[in-house]
């Protein structure tokens, strides 16, 4: 216990010490983090909008086939990827091993899943009529998708949120493609999972506390934000 | 419409629900954790070196009904990642058990820095360690009862067979080092605090360089990660001998450049830790695996079927 407690409070002095090392590693998650959410947005919201409300024919493989993707270990996703990257792998004149581009690649494949899942989920809850209605009423395809999406938007945000704090808090995939690097306590490649991970095993808890405080924060932050929004956009709905 | 409406509110509402529920939950086990600690008297606050007698007599008691097999007594060893990437402890920990059945050997494979903080905090009971000066640490400041040498293997230097450096064939380690700094070729330190590590510290150290700029990476990862990223990124590093010799396959890209150097050689000890909880295996186990039955049965022979040559030399008391 008194472990415990010593990191805490060393973790508490180098957060507000401003050591840089931290600070350029909490950065670089959030960075990397955001940028693969953002991709994954892209791909996800449209994919899964689409087999939300469409039921075209191989509906049920696209669906098992998201849904296994929801399933993939990590890991995996960063053996795939690995091996993609590395010098051997067919994409290896690029040199985009332990970049973080690599790592945005990773969590791509992490996040887009969540978000197209989440998105299928609340855009299929949404009653067909309300498009039918709307394209009855002389909207074309695209704006009744558009109603479509608005309706869902509460969905959409815990899907992107969850897509977010799925990428942020990988750590085996991460590690496999970022490698965690530094140069003489410049950070490289090192997110806040990795550096936690790295730390843990130099025995250095209370450097590695700070990391967790820092994920645990940022964890309660954007569940309030999210809450408060939901909350936000369902009053609003029933007032209007 | 405003039923409707609430309809495809369901699920976010429920999804909200859920995170409340989780970040509720997350908060009352800190909170759990966090009273259980200030209920506790502050023996942790007393300097370290006092309180193991009362840790170990509550631990003692503990041990007993930890969840390991009936009538089997958890044995923490703590030791380094070269060691376990090596694969002794396959060889190792099963010998040990037909010879100790009445243990349940856990075997934790970290970097030397943790493994003696998992000595010191009483995680581990036992270590098996190659990391002499942070090892001398330890026992100054009392957490170590007993510390025995063990064995030794040796360090090379690998890298890139174009060889930017320059350094095929060279016998001191520290003019190799030196080279690679000249040169500024691509080098990856481990920088975790690990045995590796200290030794790499140290030949920078003897070749008076201070290693700094782009081409001096940290990895913060064990030998076996460090070799894979060395391999991809075309760089140099100081491996142990083991842990090369059981990846190699995988590391297409780099060769065995630099070794045979006195300054190279790697030692391991065996720590029995004062704080830990199984003391008698801890000693158990020191016992058994400095005696001449182990050094020369186990360790003398560990590799010869696979590599041609054994890994490891021993050099405990019996062994000499």
């Amino acid at each position: 216990m008194g472990v415990f407690w010593e990191a805490i409070k060393q973790a508490f002095s180098l957060l507000v010490h401003g050591d840089s090392y931290v600070y350029q590693v909490m950065w670089m998650s959030i960075r990397v983090a955001g940028t693969a959410t953002i991709f994954g947005m892209v791909i996800g919201i449209p994919l899964g909008a689409w087999l939300g409300i469409k039921r075209v024919r191989g509906w049920g493989v696209a669906a098992t086939i998201l849904n296994v993707g929801l399933m993939l270990p990590p890991v995996v996703i960063g053996l795939f990827v690995f091996l993609l990257l590395s010098r051997q792998g067919p994409l290896g004149s690029l040199s985009l091993l332990y970049t973080p581009s690599a790592m945005v690649l990773a969590e791509f494949f992490i996040a887009a899943p969540v978000i197209a899942a989440i998105t299928m989920g609340g855009v299929a809850s949404v009653p067909k009529d309300v498009r039918m209605q709307a394209m009855g009423l002389g909207a074309s395809r695209w704006q009744s998708v558009w109603l479509v999406l608005r309706e869902a938007r509460v969905t959409l945000i815990s899907g992107i949120v969850a897509g977010f704090g799925a990428a942020i808090s990988e750590v085996g995939a991460v590690m496999m493609v970022g490698g965690n690097l530094s140069i003489a306590g410049h950070n490289q490649s090192g997110t806040m999972t990795t550096a936690t991970m790295a730390l843990v095993r130099q025995g250095d808890y209370a450097g590695a506390m700070a990391f967790g405080m820092i994920l645990i924060l940022l964890a309660f932050v954007i569940t309030f934000l999210l809450t408060r929004t939901q909350q936000g956009l369902r009053r609003r709905w029933l007032q209007s | 419409m405003s039923t409707r409406r609430s309809i495809g509110f369901r699920l976010p509402r429920y999804a909200a629900g859920i995170v409340l529920g989780l970040a509720i939950l997350l908060g009352i086990a800190l909170l759990a954790v966090g009273c259980g600690g200030s209920a506790t008297p502050s023996t942790t606050a007393a300097p370290v070196t006092t309180a193991p007698a009362e840790t170990t007599t509550t631990a003692a008691a503990e041990t007993t009904t930890t969840a390991a097999p009936a009538g089997k007594t958890a044995l923490v060893l703590a030791s380094t990642t070269s060691t376990k990437d090596s694969g002794l402890f396959d060889v190792l920990i099963p010998a040990f058990n037909t010879a100790y059945p009445q243990y349940e050997v856990k075997v934790v494979a970290v970097g030397s820095g943790e493994a003696l903080k998992q000595g010191e905090t009483g995680d581990a009971d036992v270590l098996l360690v190659h990391s002499p000066a942070a090892e001398e640490t330890f026992m100054t400041n009392g957490f170590g009862s007993d510390r025995k040498a063990v064995m030794y293997n040796d360090f090379i230097i690998v890298g890139p067979a174009a060889d930017p450096a320059g350094i095929k064939g060279m016998t001191v380690a520290a003019d190799a080092f030196k080279k690679i700094a000249d040169s500024k070729s691509l080098f990856f330190s481990r920088n975790d605090k690990s045995g590796t590590n200290t030794k790499e510290l140290a030949i920078w150290k003897a070749a008076a360089v201070t290693p700094a700029g782009d081409w001096y990476q940290s990895t913060g990862q064990g030998m076996g990660e460090t070799l894979t990223i060395t391999d991809q990124k075309a760089g140099y590093t100081l491996t142990d001998r083991a842990t090369w010799l059981a990846k190699k396959e995988a590391l297409k890209g780099l060769v065995l450049l630099v070794e045979g150097d006195k300054a190279l050689f790697n030692q391991y000890h065996v720590i029995t830790c004062k704080n830990g909880k199984n003391i008698q295996g801890a000693n158990d186990f020191m016992n058994w695996i400095v005696s001449a039955d182990v050094q020369q049965n186990i360790i003398a022979k560990f590799g010869l079927d696979k590599f041609g040559q054994a890994l490891f030399v021993p050099n405990a008391d019996s062994a000499k």
